[in-house]
């Protein structure tokens, strides 16, 4: 789960980093009010779970509480990436010296938080990455034993030479580390980490995403969760613990795992058709699980056929076929279901099935095929 | 011969009395394997009555569970926020070797639990995982043993039920198995796509292997690069996830293409560059693989 910048901030204050004083708008008078309390200049900042904002137009200095309003009336509502903004952050503006890069994430290769740190911060630490890779440094952390405190003045030492900067550096860099464990994050970053003209390091931008596994201990940050942000049905995929992505196409897929489900998707696409969605049901699905799943799918009015994949390993066959039956007694499905179900309880979904009046295909292939016929029938 | 499970394998299910636990350890005996043991806490003393007749003691720790039945193997069916808990204990417990089924484990513990096992000397599968099977020997996790037969193939996979649509393709071309392995969808996983080839080329028994790969991370390409430098056997290759968006998680934890890195044509690529044959549609494997072996 993506948080906005306004989020990770409050994080970071409460964690102790050094960041500017601001708040969160939902309309110009606000950010007028805010830009006046905060007195002098400051930054307009869209909120949107989006890279590119600044490209964008979603970033501008003002110098009145005025010109913040206008600057706000403009970006509110604006597009970034296909996402509309409806939240600013009104921000004290800072005299910046340096920028630098500061930030921790989960690394797949060494099955560990890795901090990465460049002098060369304020820009896209991917494109340093590319054309200036000696101008960062990794350092991989062992989860046992955190951040150590030599490790945090090794990371500040390389961004700075001045070692009043260098220990307030070191300082951040280990609370960074803090937010990201107390938070189950999968990255914190600090893009850019600044020294203003009083010679102190603060952190101007706010990254964070948390692990959507972590939420599990940590439901209190359920209330980060922006469901402005995202399709209403995609909202009420995760509350039905279903795992859905919301595409452009007319063939609804119902599948059980994900692997599965892109294949399922994949195949779409290779006998003419497009995906409507990704769907997994996911493991020891309950009848429940299915009726919902059918619900959200049919109630994307582009979808003119929904097919099911069924592969039954912890998922029981007979579980989802009396889904299906379930779903078409309770609420009229109007798009036609096209059925593959196989594994475990195969017999038996086969025959609940059967009483309801559902065939059943044998092969994915096959299914599939039938799904994207009837979908470019209707 | 087959890879990490066979006939010697000796399993305890932890958490062998809940709704999985229970339902998979009942399949999972009647298969043949050899479970000897099962650990819920508070619960020791007791045993769990098998359809086919067996009782299998139920023990309070995996300490316990080893010490009382030599247990060697174990498989994880515990909800996620204590999974690396019990893995942690299976590996003090000193089992060569640990399958964590267990979906949705916070990607942080799962950094400290492989840390641990890595130093403990364990072998870890998954977590977030089908487990495996050695067809006609043993069978640990949820694969179902109907959809598979003992023969020359070796499969491994990062997913669950796209794992079974390719063995049960295979099967009912006449092509049987060594093992078929699913390494799990996570960030973070125990036994990786390399373990697996390097035991498969190792394996006298295995001819020819199928990887099956989705979008996210770079394990498909150094598992490719690894396979033109080590392997000669014959590897048919899918990947799962062209038609995925950049940006969004598709269900697996792992699942996700990072600006452009991640995507299934790079994968794709470095499958066909490195001597892999590619399958566009799970349905092409098994050809692919005849051809391979030339049959």
């Amino acid at each position: 789960m993506d948080i906005h910048e306004y989020q990770a901030k409050e994080l970071f204050r409460i964690a102790g980093i050094p960041v500017p004083a601001g708040e969160v708008a939902r309309t110009p008078k606000e950010a007028e009010k805010i830009a006046r309390d905060l007195g002098g200049a400051v930054v307009v900042k869209a909120q949107v779970h989006a890279g590119g904002r600044g490209k964008a137009g979603g970033v501008q200095l003002a110098a009145t509480p005025e010109e913040a309003r206008g600057h706000a009336s403009n970006i509110l509502g604006m597009r970034v990436k296909g996402l509309t903004v409806r939240k600013v952050l009104v921000t004290t503006a800072e005299d910046i010296g340096s920028e630098a890069y500061v930030g921790v994430l989960i690394d797949r290769k060494s099955q560990a938080p890795v901090f990465m740190v460049s002098p060369q911060g304020g820009i896209d630490i991917e494109e340093v990455a590319a054309t200036n890779s000696e101008a960062i440094l990794k350092l991989p952390v062992d989860p046992r034993y955190g951040l150590l405190l030599h490790q945090a003045y090794q990371l500040a030492d390389f961004l700075y030479e001045e070692e009043k900067l260098a220990k307030q550096g070191a300082r951040i860099i280990s609370l960074l580390y803090e937010v990201f464990v107390e938070n189950s994050c999968s990255l914190a970053e600090i893009n850019p980490l600044i020294v203003n003209g009083d010679g102190e390091v603060k952190a101007i931008d706010a990254k964070v995403s948390i692990d959507d596994s972590g939420l599990l201990r940590l439901p209190e940050l359920e209330a980060f969760r922006d469901v402005g942000a995202e399709p209403p049905s995609e909202t009420r995929a995760r509350e039905a613990g279903l795992s859905f992505v919301r595409l452009d196409g007319d063939v609804g897929c119902c599948v059980n795992g994900a692997g599965l489900a892109m294949a399922t998707m994949d195949l779409v696409k290779y006998y003419g058709g497009e995906p409507a969605n990704f769907l997994d049901i996911g493991g020891s699905s309950n009848p429940d699980k299915v009726v919902a799943a059918l619900e959200i799918i049919a109630s994307d009015p582009n979808v003119k056929a929904i097919l099911f994949n069924i592969f039954g390993g912890i998922t029981r066959c007979d579980d989802v076929a009396k889904g299906i039956v379930e779903a078409t007694q309770r609420t009229h499905i109007e798009p036609p279901i096209v059925i593959r179900l196989t594994g475990t309880n195969e017999a038996e979904a086969r025959k609940i099935l059967g009483d309801a009046g559902f065939s059943t295909h044998e092969s994915m292939d096959a299914v599939v095929e039938k799904g994207v016929q009837v979908a470019a029938r209707a | 011969m087959a890879i990490f499970i066979d006939n010697d394998t000796r399993l305890v299910v932890q958490g062998i009395t809940g709704r999985d636990g229970s339902f998979h350890t009942e399949k999972m005996a009647e298969y043949g394997t050899n479970v000897v043991a099962g650990v819920t806490p508070g619960k020791g003393g007791q045993s769990f009555q098998v359809a086919t007749g067996a009782s299998i003691p139920i023990f309070n720790t995996v300490d316990r569970a080893v010490r009382k039945t030599g247990a060697n193997t174990s498989v994880i069916y515990v909800p996620p926020l204590f999974a690396t808990s019990a893995i942690l204990e299976a590996a003090d417990a000193g089992i060569e070797f640990i399958v964590a089924i267990t979906e949705g484990i916070p990607v942080q513990d799962m950094a400290r639990a492989s840390a641990f096992v890595r130093d403990r000397g364990s072998r870890l599968l998954g977590p977030n995982c089908p487990g495996l099977i050695s067809p006609g020997k043993a069978k640990v996790g949820i694969i179902p043993a109907q959809i598979t037969k003992p023969g020359p193939i070796g499969v491994v996979s990062r997913s669950g039920t796209l794992t079974y649509e390719a063995v049960s393709q295979l099967t009912q071309a006449g092509l049987g198995q060594t093992t078929c392995i699913g390494i799990g969808g996570d960030p973070i996983i125990g036994t990786n796509f390399i373990d697996c080839l390097q035991a498969f080329g190792e394996d006298a028994d295995t001819e020819a292997i199928v990887i099956i790969g989705e979008i996210g991370g770079t394990e498909e390409q150094e598992a490719a690069r690894w396979v033109q430098e080590h392997l000669s056997k014959p590897v048919v290759g899918f990947i799962a996830g062209q038609t995925a968006p950049p940006g969004r998680r598709m269900g697996h934890a792992g699942a996700i293409i990072s600006g452009s890195a991640g995507t299934a044509e790079e994968k794709i690529q470095a499958f066909e560059k490195n001597g892999i044959t590619v399958a566009t549609r799970p349905v092409e494997i098994t050809d692919l693989i005849k051809e391979g072996l030339g049959i």
